[in-house]
Parts: C-alpha cells; structure tokens; sequence
C-alpha cells in the first residue's frame, strides 16, 4: 500500500507546495512549528481543500484539482489522529470507540474492536466518560477510535505534543506495536527528533511550506 | 385561601395552551435562527439578528400592533393564512399563541445559539473523519451537545410565552375564553371591584411559572457548561 501527495495551498503571506510518496509504515512529517505539516493532513483528510493538487492512496483519488474531484471526508477511509483526542464528551469511551466502527461496512473492516481494545489497553474504561479519563488514556482511546474505522491511511498529528514526559513513555510502546500491528501507511506528525529516530522508517522534512529532504 | 375560580382556571389553562403552542411552533424557526447566527458569517448578519432580538426592546404594544397590521383579516400574512389554509389569527387563542412565539423567540434564539457556539467545531471534523455524513455529524454530534441550551431556551419561552401581555392584548384583544390569557385576566380583575383577590392569586401563581422556569433554565445551562469542561 502507498499514497501520493501533491498539494499546493495559499494562506495570506503563507504558501505551501508539498509533495511526496510514502508507503506501508510509519512516515514522519518532521519540522518546526508554524512549517504547515497540520495543513498538509487536513488536506489529505479532506477537511483543507487545496488550491491546487493530487492526492491519490492505492491508485484511488481522494483529490484532483485537474479531473475536479474533492471526496468528502466520511468518504476518504482516513483515520485521523488529533494533537487534542478529541473524544465526544457525551459519548462512553466504548461508544466514542465503535462511532466509525458501526459506520464502516461489515466487508471493509480488518480491525476488530475485541484485539484494538486488547492492543491498547483500554479495556478497564470501556463504560468511563471521556472526560473522567487522563489526557494520555484519552490519546488511547482516540488512537483505537479511529483504527476501527479500518482506515487504508493513519494520520497522527502530534498525538504525544500535549502529554508530559511520563505519558509520553506510556503511549510510544503502543503506537509501536500499532505500527507493526497494521499494515498500513501511517503519517505521523512532530516537530519532536527523538519521537521520528524511534518510530519512523522514512522521515520527510517540512519548512515554510516546502519539503527540505 | 388558594381556590381558584372557573373563570380563573379558565385563563391559566388558556395560558397553558397558548405558552405550548407557541413554544412548539417557535422551536424549528428558534432553532434555525440560532444555529444560522451561531455559525455562519454573513452580509446583513447584525440586521438579522436585529430583526429576531427587537421584541425584547421594542415596546409590546408596537410588536402588537405591527402583528395587527400583518396578521389581521386584512393584513397580507392574515389573508394569505385564511385563503390558503383558511385559519385565522386575529382574536383568536391561536393569534395569541403567535404574539407570544414573537415575543418569546428572541429569549429561546439567545440560549440555544450560546450553547451552539460553545460546542467544539473541531468534534463535528472529527466525526466526519470517522466516516459521518454532515446530517450525522449534525444529530449524533451539534445536537446533543446543545440539548441544555435547546431545552432552556424552550423553558424560557413558554415562561414568556406564558406571562405575554402588551403584545397580546394589542394583537388580539380581551375575549375570556379565547384570548384573555393569564396576565390579561389579572388585568381585567384589577379593572373590577372586588377583583384584587383573583388578581393577587393569579400573580402569586404566575410568579411560580416564572421562578420556576429562570432555575429550570439555568440549571441546563450550567449542566451544558460542566460537561464542556469536562471534555478537554
């Protein structure tokens, strides 16, 4: 599995040209703050419509300045992972767990809520509200929420920036084992060397907009 | 001492009704206004916003009396309800009943559009990107989360609804039975001698309506806010 990236974008004095090609594993967008790598996941998620640009996973066009395609975001098999977890406060962690699980058809899905919950070890706060959880059980919760939607393609931005040093340690050995679990390209954003030298198999550099490696 | 009389049971019944149907037939407009003004920027925005807040600074008399002019047998909205679905507004309960949605509209406008802004917008994107369609973001998501403020501007509404006078009186005048609703009937109780002791018992029972109705609301408001909170 692969996916291409080519995406060009216009904020105000901002410009972004980025493209490249990653595949099967765990690929760092890897830059300072401010570099437009949140922008480049949100285009690929489908909630940032480029200027101009192609985004294609396993041959399949999410996005096509040129052919004038723009599929919607529920209809791009993305998963997203969000610097904040983003759980729904009204919802049990085991209901924000099988949201995009029961909105995925039966004949799609390779993740199975029994193994993700195992996997993360979520299992003891299935019936808790998000937010009774701590802010490194609600990443976990929010990495196994978006898994179950079988995504072809994981987007993780900064997922450990908002925890401190403990949580951190605590998260990594499962977005490891996540990473070797499923086999599916995963892009993962930070600005944090030490999180790209342990988890990345490809590093893609980001500055002002522009790919530097 | 609290006995209240047939033609008192009469007017608080009547008030009953007029506070529902008013309150249900402002919900889906009252809502839509809110969340339109709660999300979307837009030219004239303020003037729109204008239009649905001015009962609340307007005087009830001039709201009334434009209802009049409008809705009255030779008012073009009144011919138009009478020639097509052959209803009529003016000096009836029902006419009643839209004085008191006008004037109750801004009230229930104010707390569902504050309860829809403080719901993250950022939760909406995440549920799309789990695979929800805009309508499901909408009802598993918007919805939800602004239930206090919906079911608190409703309270407020009905409260205002259920106390409506100046509006109400200009509109569709004093008819018992059909249009001298609770505060009308306490009015017309002051007009007679011997009519302080309706009256007064009346006003004590319209003052429980209201207090009841500022802590029923604001108790949502405070359980929408606690459970923002909670989520970060």
């Amino acid at each position: 599995m692969s996916f291409d990236v080519d995406v060009e974008l216009r904020r105000g004095d901002f410009a972004l040209a980025v493209a490249f090609q990653a595949s099967t594993g765990l690929t760092a967008l890897f830059g300072p703050s401010g570099a437009g790598k949140t922008s480049v996941l949100n285009m690929i998620a489908g909630v940032l419509k480029p200027a101009r640009g192609r985004i294609a996973v396993d041959g399949q066009v999410l996005f096509d300045s040129v052919a004038g395609v723009n599929l919607k975001p529920e209809h791009r098999k993305v998963g997203y992972i969000f610097q904040d977890a983003r759980l729904f406060p009204h919802l049990s962690v085991r209901d924000n767990l099988l949201y995009g699980y029961k909105l995925t058809g039966a004949a799609g899905r390779y993740a199975a809520p029994d193994h993700i919950i195992e996997v993360l070890g979520i299992g003891a706060l299935l019936e808790r509200q998000p937010g009774s959880l701590s802010g490194g059980e609600q990443q976990r919760v929010a990495v196994g929420r978006a898994i179950l939607t079988s995504p072809r393609l994981l987007l993780m931005d900064e997922p450990l920036a908002s925890l401190d040093d403990a949580r951190k340690q605590e998260i990594l050995p499962y977005i490891e084992q996540l990473r070797d679990d499923v086999k599916i390209p995963i892009l993962y954003v930070t600005h944090t060397r030490a999180e790209v030298d342990r988890l990345a198999a490809a590093v893609i550099g980001i500055e002002n907009g522009r790919v530097t490696s | 001492m609290f006995e209240l009389s047939p033609a008192e049971w009469e007017a608080v019944g009547l008030s009953l009704k007029v506070g529902l149907w008013s309150t249900l037939l402002s919900l889906p407009p009252g809502f839509f206004l809110a969340y339109v003004l709660a999300r979307f920027q837009f030219p004239l925005k303020s003037l729109l916003s204008g239009v649905v807040y001015m009962p609340l600074v307007l005087p009830p008399v001039v709201t009334g009396l434009m209802l009049l002019m409008l809705f009255g047998t030779r008012g073009p909205a009144g011919r138009f309800l009478y020639d097509v679905f052959g209803i009529t507004v003016a000096f009836r309960w029902t006419g009643a009943a839209l004085a008191a949605a006008i004037m109750g509209l801004p009230l229930m406008v104010r707390a569902m559009r504050l309860s829809i802004e403080a719901v993250d917008t950022r939760l909406e994107i995440a549920s799309r990107t789990l695979g929800a369609g805009w309508w499901r973001a909408f009802f598993t998501i918007t919805l939800p989360l602004s239930m206090p403020g919906i079911i608190a501007g409703a309270i407020l509404s009905f409260a205002k609804s259920f106390g409506e006078f100046g509006a109400t009186i200009t509109f569709v005048s004093n008819i018992p039975g059909e249009t001298q609703t609770l505060p009308i009937a306490i009015y017309s109780f002051l007009q007679s001698p011997d009519g302080e002791g309706p009256a007064v018992r009346l006003a004590i029972l319209s003052v429980i309506v209201s207090v009841a109705a500022i802590i029923g609301s604001e108790w949502m408001e405070r359980r929408a806010i606690s459970r923002i909170r909670t989520s970060t």
